[in-house]
């Protein structure tokens, strides 16, 4: 110990750089939770580049329509099956910017297909921020404007186009919107079931702790596409798209509630014998408070993990169900619809492109389960 | 003769659960307003045939449809005598098909156990791809092994089954000859059982097997990577290498040993979705198994089809957990018999 001249004490020992990281350390410990687990889940890559990946798809799909440069039923009955077409920007050694060559289009008479031949010698340009097809921006604005549309008398068919003439990518476009929110609302609805039917089993336990206990257990013991199958093709044939998007993705998630409905009710048999839930229950808060403020509360997010896992396999259920014709229904846009064109051996041979939507189904899948395995490995942010 | 008490009230629950599905089926089945025949009265009535509606009247009440619901159940289960006393689905009696005009037990025979084929070689396709490409990935963790096998596993997770079955399709035909489509050559459908048609068959399944088991056994291999990870840090794995264990023997006797018990366990969770996964894969590649029935009876409303091939299917998942269960118990002697918690 110095004594320096203006009376302080400095301490003589030298330097250590480690207190700092203690220091560090002593700040992670304090710091709120979600900082922890953020912090925790920057560090899984593949989970940080999934999530953002998400996260811009469904911001977004209200903007779908602007996107795409057509609109999901528009017909181009002399472009019928045309597949996709190149965007170029050089022309004859000369830079002209983003354009396409039209296509003319040719019967072959030894295969019976229609053969569209690209007019090379006339580059058409994209037009930007063009007017074409009316559309709701966000289901509420009406509107005409586009991000890019093809000049007048050519096409511009990024992934082709389908047996009526409709063009795939914006197709898939407006498809995401169905495809994509049919997960969140089946799972909003297992969500809201599971917690609830977990919970009340979980806390009074006794005969209906049984009777859902019975119920959780037939319910996974049955296969579900086929009672998918069977609810959905139970729903009435005259009613309109929406509805029977709305009842399709309810039935999804009526049949997905028993697993986390296993977890919560687990979680509750456990945690309902600590002392907080006592003293919460001495001090007079109803059964209610109980479950919300103090129990659900600590493990909101190992719940929400799971309900990232179990999301694609909703989206999933929905494409197979409207590829098998018992799903959505034209007009209707859904990467299962559009499938449903892709059937056969036949248009797969011929017509490649018809089964691109397949791909924004397997992308958007895997990205769901590795953010899901990101936030399961990082909720837990003390552990190692 | 615990086990055989343990087997036995497995049986009981089983059939119990099987009861409540019943009725589960026979309300979802009957949800859609109207019934075959009703919808086909209406129809014949706006054509103005009368003959037809006679007929269709005089089914309706052959096949007690003219009744309410609850009677309609227990005549079908066979509970109670219908018009022609007691012949429901206990008595052996599966109903009669309005679509096909046939009785049921003739439209689903074959396909019966074609399907119970099917799924039994996939069930053996997960375990024998997911057992050694798992314990793999976890003694080789952090290297390609591991890494390609959990990239091949996540696409297999991902990957729909009937896209899946669409690419085999395609490529499968291109490039290997296998044949495709169906479960048999199309001259033994319907012929009698010789060794060529075994052969037919067999050539035939490769395909649907891994179609159908490749999301399951994706699943199934990450779950006992995981596992093993947990006992390879466990001491008694240093124990086994210190004492100068070969690892591939400490690692059968030890680890795997531990590792396996959710792996049959498992059992339960895996069949139903194998089992939902068979059924569109059978539409997506034609094969003669209850899918595409399934398919057709419920789009027609032919309700004693539909109910029935239901019945089966949840029958079949059953049965596979019973079973799970039961082998749980005999390998695993901690497990106490008054059944699982969770």
């Amino acid at each position: 110990m110095t004594r320096l001249p203006d009376g302080r004490y400095v301490d003589d020992a030298p330097y250590d750089p480690a207190a700092s990281i203690q220091l560090l350390e002593r700040r992670d410990l304090d710091a709120p939770g979600w900082v922890l687990v953020w912090r925790k889940f920057r560090k899984h890559r593949l989970g940080l580049v999934s999530g953002i990946f998400l996260l811009v798809s469904y911001l977004l799909l209200p903007f779908a329509g602007f996107i795409a440069p057509y609109t999901p039923n528009e017909r181009h009955s002399e472009h019928l099956y045309h597949p996709p077409q190149d965007i170029r920007w050089v022309h004859e050694g000369r830079w002209i910017g983003p354009f396409v060559y039209p296509t003319v289009s040719k019967a072959d008479l030894e295969t019976f297909q229609w053969k569209f031949v690209p007019d090379t010698s006339r580059p058409m340009p994209l037009r930007f921020f063009c007017s074409a097809g009316r559309y709701d921006l966000a289901g509420l604005i009406p509107t005409d404007l586009h991000l890019f549309c093809a000049a007048d008398g050519a096409t511009v068919f990024l992934w082709g186009s389908d047996r009526l003439g409709r063009d795939v990518f914006s197709r898939i476009l407006y498809g995401a919107q169905l495809s994509l929110t049919v997960g969140l609302i089946g799972i909003a609805v297992s969500f809201a079931l599971g917690i609830f039917l977990g919970s009340i089993a979980g806390y009074f336990g006794g005969v209906t702790d049984w009777i859902i206990n019975r119920v959780i257990e037939i319910l996974r013991s049955l296969p579900e596409l086929p009672l998918w199958l069977a609810l959905s093709a139970a729903v009435p044939s005259n009613w309109g798209p929406v509805a029977v998007f709305f009842i399709i993705s309810v039935i999804l998630g009526i049949l997905d509630w028993p697993g986390l409905a296993r977890s919560v009710r687990a979680k509750f048999l456990s945690l309902r014998e600590e002392e907080y839930v006592r003293a919460a229950e001495m001090m007079g808060a109803s059964s209610g408070r109980v479950i919300r403020k103090h129990l659900l509360p600590n493990f909101m997010s190992h719940l929400i993990a799971s309900a990232t896992l179990s999301i694609p396999a909703m989206i999933l259920g929905e494409t197979a169900l409207s590829f098998l014709g018992l799903g959505l229904r034209a007009p209707a846009v859904s990467w299962g619809v559009m499938l449903n064109d892709a059937q056969n051996l036949a248009s797969i041979e011929i017509y490649p492109w018809t089964a691109i939507p397949m791909l924004p189904i397997i992308i958007v899948v895997l990205a769901f389960n590795f953010l899901g395995d990101g936030l399961r490995d990082s909720l837990d942010p003390y552990e190692n | 003769m615990d086990i055989l008490r343990y087997a036995l009230y497995r049986f009981g629950t089983m059939l119990l659960t099987l009861l409540v599905v019943s009725v589960l089926v026979f309300v979802i089945i009957n949800l859609p307003p109207g019934d075959y025949l009703s919808n086909q009265i209406a129809e014949l009535r706006a054509s103005g045939q009368s003959a037809g509606v006679a007929k269709a009247e005089f089914l309706r009440h052959e096949y007690a449809l003219d009744r309410p619901l609850w009677q309609q159940y227990l005549i079908w289960m066979g509970f109670v005598p219908g018009p022609h006393g007691f012949s429901g689905l206990i008595q052996g009696n599966f109903g009669w098909s309005f679509e096909f005009d046939q009785p049921v037990a003739e439209i689903v025979g074959e396909t019966l156990w074609l399907t119970v084929l099917v799924n039994l070689a996939a069930v053996l396709f997960v375990y024998l791809v997911a057992l050694p490409l798992g314990v793999l990935a976890a003694a080789r963790s952090k290297t390609w092994v591991d890494y390609t096998s959990a990239f091949v596993g996540y696409l297999g997770l991902a990957t729909p089954n009937f896209l899946l079955a669409l690419i085999m399709f395609y490529y499968g035909h291109k490039y290997f000859d296998i044949p495709i489509g169906g479960l048999m050559d199309p001259v033994y459908e319907g012929k009698p059982m010789t060794w060529d048609k075994v052969q037919s068959i067999l050539i035939h399944l490769i395909v649907p097997t891994f179609v159908i088991g490749t999301s399951g056994a994706s699943a199934m291999m990450q779950r006992l990577r995981a596992n093993m990870l947990d006992e390879l840090g466990k001491p008694y794995v240093e124990t086994a290498i210190a004492k100068g264990m070969k690892p591939s023997r400490m690692l059968a006797k030890y680890p795997l040993r531990v590792a396996f018990n959710p792996f049959v366990a498992d059992i339960g969770n895996l069949l139903p979705s194998m089992v939902s996964g068979s059924v569109l894969v059978s539409v997506v590649l034609g094969l003669q198994t209850i899918g595409p029935t399934l398919l057709t009876a419920l789009k027609t409303q032919d309700q004693f089809l539909s109910a029935f091939v239901l019945m089966f299917v949840a029958l079949l998942t059953l049965m596979g957990t019973m079973i799970s269960d039961v082998l749980l118990v005999l390998l695993d002697p901690r497990i106490r018999y008054e059944g699982r918690e969770a």
